[in-house]
């Protein structure tokens, strides 16, 4: 199980959870897994989110693995000017 | 596939590091490099646009009749000439915002356009068109917007976590941090609480949007103009279109500037309809007064914070509350200045909430490091302002509380090596924090903080016969990143620089490259011209094993040079880049090497900035005396280029915070669309902009780059609004600090 | 509308045209003769972009009216370069790297050749002020202003 930090807004999709857990080794996993244990989180999943994972943020390249304690963290998808 | 790269650990630059000449420098010093209005095409009409005069109001019906009977018009087009197609939300109103439909937003909204043989019958025919509006109640300003019974722009476009009973205008919210801020500020020695403002400001590049459409009657589309993507142009413009993405090409001209305002399409949709309607190609260019009131912003924002800190400068809790309006439609940058508000600090409390809301105005456009710098407008004025309040050092307590590695972030990541503690430490030891300041003079600082990102790169790396080397990106040089790549490309092959040309590849010439923004060019573009360099020296090798009949294994490339290692090699001379081009065609075949990936692993960014003004009592006039800024560029490739996206972010931040600001009449129409009352910083307002470049290696980039150029617009309004309220001795709380509100500041204490 | 014929000098060279009575000099340089170094920023005066200079003296030529270049002598950022030899304003431009766009350049160094035309050994502060009609939204002027610094010291060392 992966340790996934969401952001505050979203918790009212995930029981009040700052925190959830999800089964996941890549991250395709992990977005399949937080949309299906949580569809609440389904319409910001579909506009789009980055994972910062180790510190290192992630857009969108599905098989970035993930290892059991690694820190992830679910972010706004990330612009820039 | 996605590509994490890691560090090398390559420190001994031969190119890399020095100061060339960049090889577009000679077009652009006589005139010869091509802009976006600069192209030309046989049979050319003139676009151009009618725009609402109403900051809100319905069209009920457009009739074009008079234009088009008028000699020397051959199309005109309103919403209803685009095709019925499926769009995604964000295409919509980007779609939206180029072509009103039911309703025209702000002042400025673009609602018919004509292309005719030439502009004054163009300018003519604009007269012609008979818009039927009827006006409605409109609303400006972020705080008035929010408003439950502020007139709403939209229906239905809140998501779905804006609580209920929210005026319709507020769209989205966010929230960010972690711990308990009021049990934080109850270990606090001292509590602040206030309310910051800052009002849109322009991107200001000097180049107006201009593009050349031509559509033709079998379908296929080619599209010049100047954009910071032209792969987001295709993809944007072939959706509204309805055509397949491969049908239109677009070429990037040269590009005039863009600092986020050309991530995103005006008027490229237009110019194709009008072209499809036509039959000729059709060329527009905007006016100033176009650009300012229908392209960009940036988001105005309205922040309150509460801040925390004890006696010895820790401080407890920090909170933000951000509402950013951008514009028309949905998508200021609110959650970025959410997220970025207290990035720099390693809080055990910290929480932000940030609101995004719709207005009439135009829709916001990406503002480099869009959303950052407001945010640390108000957090670091915050931080100063208990600092000295406590008696304590403004520097010593952003080192006391600074983000290391290890500190968990606000926005919920853990920091890997970073280099915020070492912008502090360098400015405390620099001399400019303890040169001598006269009377109206004061001292500010602050901290800035940047995400960057890489995306989706593509790179060919072509070895011409003769042994020189051509580059190709899809990324357009906003600011000298062709010399970039070239130097990387150089330093990979161990070839001099010169022997290497750089050129930006159309969208049917190479693959998606995402769009020039998130700081991620030298980062993620410089990656794959690294690996596309590898890939061609990994060729080499092997035409030079052929050669000597020896295992690929046993070649390495050392020097420019194939050269046998290893026990079984055996005695061969090198062979050069140049000797392998050579013979090319007798050893396999052309010599290319190629990069397609999507970068991840962008190291943030950090900077300090501290600078010295002096206020006129008399009059309320800021005059910025002294500037460093301080800023970790992982390494940086070209010096020069880097201190120039340092020099240039302060001077957008100085406008920023002393003059630009959007201004409208009650009437919602904007007051200064021009640059003699939308005034950027001359010349003869600045002093020399001092840099320090501090290298602190970004682990997931082969030579430790890290983007630039974002990060150094986030810190100067704050470090100006910190030095100003040092100089007037009163604490200034709203942007942009002009003369007439310094006074007004001073005169009421 | 009938046209304004204009015999005029750009760059050394005599040069007639036909324009509109409403036409810009800016516009009959881009748009008649394809000369597309200037560049439109504004359209009103304020950025400098389209500066050149008539009989010697430094003008936005969007406020000039084509006609009015009748019997003048025109110069532009086109003129500048001697052949393949660049001014030393252009070389230490590049070497400073007083651009990032490029945008802005071509109006800034004619204005720039102007004010060491009628000020050799111009201060820092001259140099801005001097400068201050030219927008350029980059580079936040330190490179430009050095450039500018060390391209009227090597002029003026070679006089």
């Amino acid at each position: 199980m992966v340790q996934v930090r969401i952001w505050g807004s979203l918790a009212s999709a995930t029981d009040d959870q700052t925190e959830v857990e999800i089964e996941a080794g890549t991250l395709r996993e992990l977005l399949d897994g937080l949309a299906e244990k949580y569809p609440g989180l389904k319409p910001q999943l579909d506009r789009g989110v980055s994972v910062a994972i180790d510190g290192k943020v992630y857009n969108d390249s599905w098989f970035t693995p993930i290892r059991p304690d690694s820190e992830v963290v679910l972010l706004a998808r990330l612009r820039g000017g | 596939m996605a590509l994490d790269a890691k560090m090398d650990g390559k420190l001994d630059f031969k190119v890399v590091g020095t100061r060339v000449n960049r090889p577009d420098g000679i077009d652009k010093v006589t005139g010869r490099a091509r802009f976006g209005a600069d192209m030309t095409a046989p049979g050319m009409l003139v676009g151009k646009v009618l725009r609402s005069p109403h900051a809100h109001a319905k069209i009920k019906s457009i009739d074009t009749s008079a234009a088009e009977a008028l000699e020397g018009v051959l199309a005109v087009v309103t919403r209803a000439d685009f095709p019925e197609v499926e769009l995604d939300e964000g295409t919509w109103d980007v779609l939206d915002n180029c072509m009103a439909g039911e309703k025209a937003l702000y002042d400025g909204h673009a609602v018919a356009a004509v292309a005719a043989a030439s502009e004054s019958v163009a300018k003519k025919a604009l007269k012609l068109i008979k818009v039927d509006y009827e006006p409605l109640p409109h609303v400006i300003a972020v705080d008035d917007a929010m408003k439950a019974d502020a007139p709403a722009l939209h229906d239905g476009r809140q998501v779905e976590n804006v609580p209920e009973g929210m005026g319709a205008n507020v769209v989205a919210r966010y929230e960010f941090g972690h711990g308990d801020i009021e049990a934080g500020l109850g270990k606090a020695d001292k509590v602040l609480e206030r309310t910051y403002k800052t009002e849109a400001t322009h991107q200001g590049y000097i180049e107006p949007h201009a593009c050349l459409a031509q559509v033709g009657s079998d379908g296929q589309a080619d599209l010049w103009c100047c954009t910071q993507g032209q792969y987001m142009v295709r993809d944007t413009c072939a959706a509204i279109m309805g055509l397949s993405q491969s049908r239109l090409k677009v070429t990037a001209s040269e590009i005039g500037g863009g600092f986020g305002g050309k991530t995103t399409v005006f008027i490229e949709p237009v110019a194709l309809a009008l072209s499809k309607k036509s039959g000729r190609p059709v060329k527009m260019v905007m006016s100033r007064s176009e650009v300012l009131r229908a392209t960009g912003p940036t988001a105005s924002s309205s922040i309150d914070i509460r801040l925390g800190m004890t006696e010895d400068g820790q401080i407890t809790a920090g909170f933000a509350e951000l509402r950013y309006q951008g514009g028309a439609y949905p998508g200021s940058p609110v959650e970025f200045g959410s997220m970025s508000a207290f990035a720099p600090y390693d809080l055990e409390n910290v929480k932000t909430v940030g609101w995004d809301v719709v207005a009439n105005r135009p829709k916001q456009a990406a503002y480099r490091a869009p959303g950052a710098p407001m945010a640390a407008f108000a957090v670091e004025s915050a931080i100063d302002e208990l600092a000295k309040g406590l008696g304590l050092d403004p520097l010593e307590v952003r080192l006391k509380n600074a983000a290391r590695e290890g500190t968990k972030a606000a926005y919920g990541v853990t920091y890997p090596a970073i280099g915020l503690e070492a912008t502090l430490r360098t400015a405390k030891d620099h001399p400019h924090w303890t040169a001598p300041l006269g009377e109206n003079q004061g001292r500010g600082v602050a901290c800035g903080f940047w995400f960057n990102f890489g995306g989706n790169t593509c790179v060919t790396l072509n070895v011409t016969p003769d042994g020189t080397v051509n580059v190709i990106e899809g990324n357009p040089d906003i600011g000298g990143s062709r010399a970039s790549m070239s130097m990387m490309a150089a330093e990979e092959l161990g070839v001099p620089y010169e022997r290497v040309r750089t050129v930006i590849a159309d969208t049917a010439s190479l693959g998606l490259n995402d769009v020039t923004d998130g700081s991620r060019v030298t980062f993620a573009v410089g990656l794959a011209t690294i690996e596309a360099a590898r890939a061609a020296k990994r060729e080499m090798c092997k035409r030079a094993a052929m050669v000597w009949g020896i295992d690929e294994e046993a070649v390495v490339w050392e020097d420019g040079a194939a050269r046998p290692s290893g026990p079984n090699a055996g005695k061969h001379d090198p062979m050069t880049l140049a000797d392998i081009a050579a013979i090319a065609s007798n050893t396999g075949g052309p010599i290319a090497g190629h990069s397609e990936i999507n970068a991840e692993g962008a190291g943030v960014s950090f900077a300090t900035h501290m600078v010295d003004t002096e206020v006129d009592p008399e009059s309320g006039a800021v005059k910025i005396l002294r500037y460093t800024v301080f800023q970790d560029a992982g390494k940086a490739v070209h010096p020069d280029y880097v201190e120039g996206q340092f020099q240039g972010g302060a001077v957008q931040g100085i406008g920023w915070a002393l003059n630009e600001a959007y201004i409208y009449g009650e009437d919602g129409v904007l007051q200064n669309p021009g640059f003699l009352d939308y005034r950027v910083p001359v010349a003869s307002d600045l002093p020399m902009i001092d840099t320090v470049i501090l290298e602190i290696p970004n682990p997931g980039h082969p030579y430790g780059v890290r983007g630039v150029g974002e990060t150094s617009i986030v810190p100067p309004l704050a470090a100006i609004a910190n030095s100003v309220s040092a100089a007037a001795g009163v604490r200034m709380t709203s942007l942009p600090m002009s003369p007439p509100k310094v006074l007004k500041a001073i005169q009421t204490g | 509308m009938s046209m304004i014929h204009v015999t005029t000098t750009i760059n050394g060279v005599a040069q007639e045209y036909l324009c509109e009575a409403d036409e810009t000099l800016l516009d009959v340089l881009r748009d008649r003769l394809g000369m597309t170094g200037s560049k439109e920023g504004c359209g009103t005066g304020d950025c400098g972009a389209c500066s050149v200079t008539v009989d010697d003296r430094l003008v936005c030529s969007c406020l000039m009216l084509g006609a009015e270049a009748e019997g003048r002598k025109v110069e532009t950022i086109e003129g500048m370069a001697e052949g393949e030899t660049l001014h030393p304003l252009q070389r230490k431009f590049i070497e400073h790297a007083a651009l990032q766009c490029g945008i802005c350049t071509p109006g800034i160094l004619v204005a720039a050749k102007s004010l060491l035309e009628h000020n050799p050994n111009p201060t820092e502060e001259e140099a801005r002020y001097w400068l201050a009609g030219n927008l350029c939204r980059c580079t936040g002027y330190d490179k430009i202003i050095r450039a500018v610094m060390a391209a009227a010291e090597e002029m003026r060392e070679a006089s």
